[in-house]
């Protein structure tokens, strides 16, 4: 579920005891590379799980030794000195192909070994060939494929999540000064409908806006044949991405925004902001330096888990609005057992996941002056 | 009683309650309705099961809407209605049997399709029938002639003398049009379908089952298979909160004890939750999902089982971690290890009690998440191959087109069903939230 609620509670600060010795500079440095080594650790776990999963523990090779096996007796038989020897020499010719063969793709080690260098080659971005996919201009490297696939997945989830997260922020900053008035009480009595995913509404979108009205697409992301204009192609895509985005929205905007008002709700009870309004400050100016500043961190942490939750739910969405992003591509990978592809997606996914931890943790020490930086990986 | 009663404070929380309660009904009577095994029988709908439904009929209660007047299903059968069959005896070797079949034709659409289940007995000799059709204003149309070997079926939109005698025209509309009109439209009155049967044996005989498919089928409609949606419709509920209230209480349950456990002990025991918690959490879980589906098992207990071992190690161990935190602290835990309880005894008496309240909001609004996961892993094409869900009603119209083709029935049917469901749980969820967390709880 794609939900950008900010945590009521934020966690990690109560076990963090300030360091005693060493300066700020040297305690960030410190904090950062035990945070990039724990990340890179997990990075690396989480991979290996997937490969061992992707792999079916093993079992893919086995299908992949009989591609081999049958390719190299096929392509020998089209041999004329291999179609005049004789049965056992055809044989013992054909077994020293396969095991070359097998042997160039690594096949001749064992699993175990092998899914090693998997891990090696999968942490270095060294993603490989494809079994049987292609990307549009016709190259079977994972790499290339995924290059092809990100930019509709981060443009899709980017403007989702800009769009959900402002309004979220700015609507529930007014509804906390505002709390009780109709707005928040439609908004209350609206939130539960972000129980169900974003392909939930997405399906309601199409039936109406495509089939009934027939006024936009019912998926893709430009209009076929593409406009070979600049702008008119960008138009294409404006028009292909309101329902996706809509889509999500709908399914999160309320309880984001419920959340947010509820989360600036409690801050603007806490002491110092009472003393800003017995002051007779601006009410602008207490929402900007006494209930905006000191909540920022955890504004920052919504932020960032809001996108990391609307990646994780791109599969689903993209394949209803046949999409060509990334959780499209994984999900045709997978009906088709395409494990180099599987296996790349998701690095590329564990990384992006941990660079934007390992942000939101530098942000958070960085933003937040009572995180006293130090204790890394305590999150 | 009294937080019974500060629920009811909140009208969302009723809301939530009646439909939680309708739906617990509605799981309650599936089984009493419909046995189980009798149920997947019908969804996996073999030879004949569904022979007399139409294909991707809309309910029944579509002709209560003003100016809509859709054809309903016509059926005349031989065997039940002897009226229908009429046996001369011609000769020592030659009966005729002659079958009447009036269709009483009142409808303003044309019926999706006609046809003729025959069931034959005889010996050596195959029966020989010859088809006609007369309509209301007098005129006569010659159908094919068949000679019927044991049980056969007679589809008027494959005759080939209709075909040859009006190219190009749907079947449909030549037997029940108005030669009249300008537009297609079906003409009102009594149709008659003669069925001329020649047996060639004195013990042979012939019955006949006419089908006129309408475009209207019970309380649901049927889809492309054409079976009836409610079966699905009806066993969704139980399943959908069987899976629910398991995974939801299973992996929050566990959740709890884990994150008890890592707290009391400390040290590596924690550290050692807390890193598989992260690598659960940078591992993508629907694709893991997807990958399970793909390759190893599409079996619902499979995936849920996956699923529940997967929330385990979510996001809730660390905010019950923070709270176990704080109980850790407490002095009531100091005085229970003064008096000499043991590990087992303080987590299981002492930590977990007291955050058990906290839990229940969370319990409660994870159940909708639980039941979306199965309609998004149905829509994906890993839904479970044999039980009728939601999700899967779902995923059929969507990989056949039912946005496309404009049988809207049949994919707001189970979205309703699914929403209510996730509006009531949810509903309830942000209500105990309330009750349960008195920071919110003037807010």
């Amino acid at each position: 579920m794609a939900e950008a609620t900010f945590p009521l509670a934020p966690d990690g600060v109560s076990d963090r005891v300030p360091s005693k010795s060493s300066s700020a500079l040297v305690r960030m440095a410190r904090f950062t590379l035990v945070r990039i080594g724990t990340q890179a650790v997990t990075v690396a776990i989480a991979v290996y799980l997937s490969i061992l999963l992707a792999n079916m523990g093993g079992q893919v090779d086995e299908i992949r030794r009989g591609v081999i096996q049958e390719q190299t007796a096929i392509f020998a038989g089209l041999n004329p000195e291999v179609q005049q020897m004789t049965p056992e020499q055809k044989k013992e010719h054909i077994d020293k192909l396969v095991a070359l063969a097998e042997k160039k793709a690594g096949l001749d080690q064992p699993f175990i070994v092998r899914s090693f260098i998997y891990l090696k080659d999968g942490l270095t971005l060294n993603l490989g060939r494809s079994d049987n996919m292609h990307s549009d201009s016709g190259s079977s490297l994972v790499r290339l494929i995924i290059l092809e696939r990100l930019p509709p997945t981060l443009l899709l989830f980017t403007t989702a999540q800009m769009l959900l997260f402002f309004t979220s922020l700015f609507m529930g900053l007014y509804l906390s000064r505002n709390y009780g008035n109709w707005i928040d009480k439609v908004n209350l009595a609206l939130a539960p409908t972000s129980a169900a995913p974003s392909w939930f509404y997405a399906l309601f979108l199409i039936l109406f806006f495509a089939g009934v009205l027939g006024v936009l697409p019912f998926g893709g992301m430009v209009g076929a044949p593409p406009p070979s204009t600049t702008v008119g192609y960008a138009l294409s895509v404006l028009k292909h991405l309101i329902l996706p985005v809509s889509a999500v929205a709908i399914s999160a905007i309320f309880a984001a925004i419920y959340g947010s008002r509820t989360f600036f709700l409690i801050y603007s009870k806490e002491d110092y902001v009472e003393m800003a309004q017995a002051k007779g400050l601006h009410p602008r100016t207490i929402e900007r330096r006494y209930i905006l500043r000191p909540t920022l961190p955890i504004i920052v942490t919504g932020f960032a888990l809001g996108i990391i939750s609307l990646w994780t739910g791109s599969v689903t969405l993209e394949t209803i609005f046949n999409w060509p992003g990334l959780g499209r591509l994984l999900f045709q990978a997978a009906t088709i057992v395409d494990t180099p592809v599987i296996i790349g997606v998701t690095v590329i996914y564990a990384y992006l996941l941990a660079i934007t931890v390992f942000i939101l943790d530098i942000a958070y020490a960085l933003l937040d002056p009572r995180v006293k930086v130090g204790m890394g990986g305590s999150r | 009683m009294q937080t019974l009663r500060l629920l009811l404070r909140y009208p969302s929380a009723a809301f939530g309650m009646v439909i939680i309660a309708m739906l617990v009904a509605l799981a309650i009577y599936a089984p009493i309705a419909l046995p189980y095994s009798e149920a997947i029988r019908l969804w996996r709908g073999g030879e004949g099961v569904w022979q007399e439904s139409p294909k991707n009929a809309r309910p029944s209660w579509y002709n209560y809407f003003p100016g809509v007047n859709l054809p309903e299903t016509i059926i005349l059968n031989s065997q039940t209605d002897p009226a229908l069959k009429q046996r001369t005896q011609l000769s020592d070797a030659l009966t005729d049997v002659l079958f009447t079949f009036n269709i009483d034709y009142t409808y303003d659409g044309f019926p999706q399709e006609v046809a003729i289940f025959f069931t034959s007995v005889y010996k050596e000799k195959r029966p020989h029938v010859t088809l006609t059709w007369h309509t209301p204003d007098g005129r006569k149309i010659q159908l094919d002639d068949l000679t019927v070997q044991g049980s056969e079926t007679y589809y008027v939109a494959q005759d080939t003398r209709l075909a040859r005698s009006f190219p190009g025209q749907p079947a449909m509309e030549v037997l029940f049009g108005d030669p009249s009109a300008t537009k297609p439209t079906p003409l009102h009155g009594t149709y008659t379908l003669e069925a001329a049967g020649l047996v060639f044996e004195d013990d042979a005989d012939i019955d006949a089952k006419v089908v006129s498919y309408g475009q209207l089928y019970g309380l649901a409609g049927t889809d492309h298979k054409r079976r009836d949606l409610t079966v699905a419709l009806l066993w969704g509920a139980p399943i959908a909160l069987a899976l629910g209230l398991i995974v939801s209480i299973v992996s929050s349950a566990s959740t709890l004890i884990i994150a008890a456990v890592g707290v009391w002990y400390g040290g590596w025991v924690d550290a050692l939750i807390q890193r598989i918690t992260e690598v659960n959490m940078i591992l993508p879980g629907l694709s893991i999902l997807i990958m399970i589906g793909a390759l190893y098992s599409k079996s619902i207990w499979v995936m849920f089982g996956t699923l529940t071992l997967l929330g385990i190690f979510g996001a809730g161990i660390k905010s019950s971690r923070a709270l176990f935190l704080q109980v850790k602290e407490s002095p009531y835990i100091e005085a229970a290890q003064t008096y000499g309880a043991g590990s087992f005894r303080i987590i299981t008496r002492y930590m977990i009690p007291r955050i058990i309240p906290t839990l229940v909001p969370g319990l409660v609004g994870a159940i909708p998440g639980v039941v979306f996961t199965e309609a998004t892993l149905s829509i994906l094409g890993l839904g479970d191959p044999i039980l009728p869900t939601w999700g899967k009603i779902l995923s059929d119209a969507r990989f056949n087109g039912a946005l496309f083709q404009g049988h809207y029935y049949w994919v707001l049917e189970p979205s309703v069903l699914l929403i209510l469901t996730g509006l009531g749980f949810a509903m309830f969820g942000f209500a105990l939230d309330r009750v349960f967390n008195p920071r919110l709880r003037d807010v």
